[in-house]
């Protein structure tokens, strides 16, 4: 079936099986690689993206549920969370291999639209299902917590 | 003489009647409500007990198959987030109820969706439905005991204000309960099917909406 999006405001037709994941869509057709393939089950979080502004695990969203959605990978996160994310991520040095963080970053980014300045136990609780094999856990609590007082100042 | 034959004659059509029927081939009558449906008793099994009360306990008793099964259970915990499985254990990967739906930035809706979808890299699926959510914390009924339930769902500073015309409305009709029987891959349905559940419950309902007792 042919499902017409909006992928980084860009207007795109994507035609493949209704039950065709997201993720397949997005690196294997589009090649937007910044989206990352951990689990394929939902449960480790690198391949979050933001669909309608809600953040969704792209493995497990079909092409069918997409028609008309306007999607947001890593390569177009834009506006003051995310700034307020990079620059905190740079200062912390947060990553280590790097391959989590692409979905680590979309659901801070998507932790600080709805809660600006969040607590320890709600960045935990945002977070939870983002999984970091180097364990960089609590240099990612520091820079969340960092983006949060930066948007407030 | 006259007797014996119209009884004789009686008895004669009796038997052939009886014939006709242990064949199949007798007048058609009406068949007897199934008392089961998918390992649910419908309330049909429960039409000989007289008493509206003891009758009504019995079907409630009936309905808290559906309600404390892991498919309806898993949902309505009283403490903490949602449990997974048929042992109930705690989901993964871990989440709070936060605002009914989830923390913010970790909402029911990052991973499940409008329907049920099928992994496509391994066997199993994530569950979904619209909208998927925990049930209210007043309505969490993980280790009570049916009767307890039944106070609780009754209960409309607890159960949302619902009457018993709602509360039969929403087992009936309700999507996200209808869930429980359309699980997906690699779950076990509730048993009997939404049509019993929401017949049970108007039984119930019917018969005055008495408790079972304990």
């Amino acid at each position: 079936m042919a499902v017409t999006l909006k992928i980084n405001g860009e207007n795109r037709s994507v035609d493949a099986d209704d039950e065709t994941p997201l993720l397949w869509v997005l690196r294997d057709d589009l090649r937007l690689t910044g989206t990352k393939f951990g689990c394929g089950i939902a449960q480790c979080g690198a391949c979050t993206v933001h669909v309608n502004g809600q953040p969704r695990r792209a493995c497990v969203t079909p092409l069918s549920m997409l028609e008309g959605a306007d999607v947001t990978t890593i390569e177009g996160l834009e506006g003051r969370e995310a700034e307020a994310v990079r620059a905190a991520w740079a200062e912390y040095d947060t990553p280590q291999c790097g391959y989590c963080q692409s979905g680590q970053i979309m659901t801070a980014a998507a932790l600080l639209q709805r809660t600006p300045q969040p607590s320890d136990e709600e960045i935990d609780d945002a977070l939870a299902g983002n999984i970091c094999r180097c364990a960089t856990y609590v240099r990612i609590r520091k820079a969340v917590k960092a983006a949060g007082e930066k948007l407030e100042g | 003489m006259r007797t014996l034959n119209i009884a004789g004659s009686t008895f004669s059509i009796a038997i052939i009647a009886a014939l006709l029927s242990a064949c199949g081939q007798g007048p058609s009558e009406p068949a007897a409500p199934a008392n089961d449906v998918n390992g649910l008793k419908t309330p049909a099994a429960f039409a000989d007990i007289a008493d509206d009360a003891d009758r009504a306990a019995a079907l409630f008793g009936e309905m808290s198959k559906v309600m404390l099964h892991p498919r309806c259970a898993n949902c309505h915990p009283r403490e903490g987030g949602p449990t997974q499985g048929d042992d109930m254990h705690p989901h993964s990967p871990p989440v709070v109820r936060g605002f009914g739906m989830g923390a913010a930035g970790m909402e029911c809706s990052t991973c499940h969706g409008p329907a049920n979808f099928a992994f496509a890299s391994m066997e199993g699926s994530i569950p979904g439905a619209v909208p998927w959510m925990l049930a209210p914390q007043s309505m969490g009924w993980v280790g009570a005991t049916p009767a307890e339930i039944c106070a609780q769902i009754k209960d409309t500073e607890r159960n949302g204000g619902r009457t018993l015309d709602d509360l039969v409305f929403h087992n009936s009709e309700d999507h996200l309960v209808n869930w429980a029987w359309h699980p997906g891959e690699g779950r076990a349905p509730a048993p009997g099917d939404q049509e019993t559940f929401g017949a049970l419950t108007a039984a119930w309902a019917q018969a005055g909406a008495h408790c079972p007792a304990g």
